[in-house]
């Protein structure tokens, strides 16, 4: 019965104290940040109380605001996201299982995953200009060599054994490759498309740092200017909870479309 | 008549900055039509090596292999394999796992399930039929192995260790099926292990290899009655056959040790 202390390293702990443990690291920092308002030891352009940031998220669902920079914001991740994932999908399968592919891509990939994003604006807006194209290809370079590199490790892990079986049961190259390799990617590839979602969240506010007129990465920036800091709280809340909620999504999706792959 | 016919066969391959190593040197060996041949050998005598050159999957430097007459020149459906890893494929239930094979060739969904179906109540596992690997035992997954690389109706079934990874009672039990399954389907049977006794039990020839290079040192036949249960173990013949593959066996590795 050693083992059913909660410091025992890699033992289950009652569902009940996991969520209690859970809502008391959020309660203490909601503690924390009313200790810190309240008690006056930050003034409210340091840091705003939480019953402005309340008023403002309050007022800015009234008057449309809030869900128009959402809009936005959404957009411009969605669609960043999906033309990555579309192209680093096949293109990262391809990668990990055949050489050829991995010898053409492989310096251009390990080439930019170390360029940062933000290095890539100036060339951006030169190029495709300051318009909602520009945010898009801000949330696609910062995702798609990230997949690639991710999603063609997950192909290359592929056991070899499953391939050889399945040559001998019949199957010609194209049958191994559809039949095969791209449904033993599957799971992987839906756990890397929901890290780098995360990732595509945290584009977010570079893609919205040069010459955007909306969006929350822009909010906040523009709360910036005049120290309201309850908007940009509002701002960095509604980012984390859409984050959160498609991170639930990805996590539905992945057990509805591959029941057969064991839990993560 | 000789289904499987090697030939003067070896493998060569340099590793990287290391002398060329001999993995398998001149082996001959014939595998008559309908019987189990086993071969046993030290780990790392080449044995699973000649088993993925008749199946297709590995070239060899040198030599010819044929099956029924016709030379070896990629894996097919004609030569099944069930592997020493789990290689189900874990998006396809049990059924559809068996079903692969046929419904490569074409087969309708009818007729392949017809056939899964029947292969899966040999195994013992109809009322699993629609789970999916991950909620199989080892052994169940070996036994759908087995199952689905019969349903493909091969010339010969090559084995490369198929219960290494399995204790030793579900073993006993996995041979004793494969047995069963072997006696009413009557299939030519290439089967490698390193469990001398695995080998005895199962086979109708065993052929000793020895350690590197691979070649085959002794082939024995196995004169003990079919079928077989646990009481053959245990019987004169098989522990006669036992101390001679032992001897063999223990000089091969004596030799292996000393060679590092």
């Amino acid at each position: 019965m050693a083992n059913r202390s909660i410091f025992a390293p890699k033992e289950d702990i009652p569902r009940g104290l996991y969520i209690l443990l859970g809502l008391s690291s959020v309660a203490i920092i909601f503690g924390l940040w009313c200790v810190l308002t309240y008690g006056g030891l930050t003034p409210p352009d340091f840091l705003a109380p939480p019953h402005l940031v309340a008023e403002a998220a309050i007022k800015r669902i009234a008057n449309g605001n809030l869900l128009d920079n959402t809009e936005a914001s959404l957009t411009v991740i969605l669609l960043g996201f999906l033309f990555a994932s579309i192209l680093s999908v096949p293109l990262g399968i391809l990668m990990g299982s055949f050489k050829a592919v991995e010898a053409v891509i492989e310096p251009i990939t390990g080439f930019m995953r170390y360029i940062p994003v933000s290095a890539l604006i100036p060339l951006l807006i030169l190029w495709i200009g300051i318009g909602v194209e520009q945010k898009v290809m801000v949330i696609f370079l910062g995702t798609f060599f990230q997949q690639l590199i991710l999603i063609s490790d997950v192909s290359a892990r592929v056991s070899k054994d499953l391939i050889d079986c399945s040559y001998t049961l019949g199957a010609n190259r194209r049958q191994v490759v559809t039949r095969v390799l791209l449904p033993a990617c599957m799971p992987g590839v839906m756990d890397n498309l929901r890290v780098t979602m995360g990732w595509a969240w945290t584009y977010l506010v570079v893609a919205e740092l040069v010459a955007a007129n909306s969006g929350l990465g822009y909010m906040i920036l523009n709360a910036m200017r005049g120290l309201f800091t309850d908007v940009i709280l509002l701002g960095v809340f509604t980012i984390g909870i859409l984050g959160l909620i498609t991170d639930q999504i990805f996590k539905f999706l992945r057990r509805r479309l591959l029941p057969w792959s064991a839990e993560f | 008549m000789s289904l499987l016919e090697i030939r003067d066969v070896s493998v060569r391959f340099t590793p990287k900055k290391k002398p060329l190593v001999l993995a398998l040197d001149d082996v001959s060996l014939t595998v008559p039509d309908n019987t189990f041949s086993v071969i046993v050998g030290p780990s790392g005598c080449g044995k699973s090596t000649l088993l993925r050159l008749v199946a297709g999957l590995q070239p060899a430097t040198s030599g010819t292999m044929r099956l029924d007459g016709q030379p070896i020149e990629g894996p097919s459906a004609e030569r099944g394999m069930v592997f020493q890893s789990y290689t189900l494929f874990p998006w396809l239930s049990v059924r559809e796992n068996v079903m692969f094979g046929p419904s490569l060739k074409g087969m309708s969904k009818a007729e392949a399930g017809a056939i899964a179906d029947e292969l899966i109540e040999a195994v013992g596992l109809t009322t699993f039929a629609g789970s999916y690997p991950k909620e199989l035992s080892g052994g169940m997954r070996q036994r759908v192995a087995l199952a689905r690389a019969l349903a493909n109706n091969p010339q010969i079934l090559l084995m490369d260790e198929p219960f290494g990874a399995l204790d030793s009672q579900t073993r006993q039990l996995m041979q004793e099926l494969l047995l069963t399954i072997w006696q009413t389907h009557r299939k030519t049977v290439l089967f490698i292990t390193h469990d001398i006794d695995e080998a005895i039990f199962l086979g109708d020839i065993v052929h000793v290899m020895t350690a590197r290079p691979g070649r085959i040192n002794k082939s024995l036949d196995v004169n003990i009655p079919r079928p077989r249960g646990i009481e053959s173990l245990t019987s004169e013949p098989f522990m006669m056959l036992k101390r001679q593959v032992l001897s063999l066996m223990h000089e091969e590795s004596v030799q292996a040790s000393r060679l590092g």
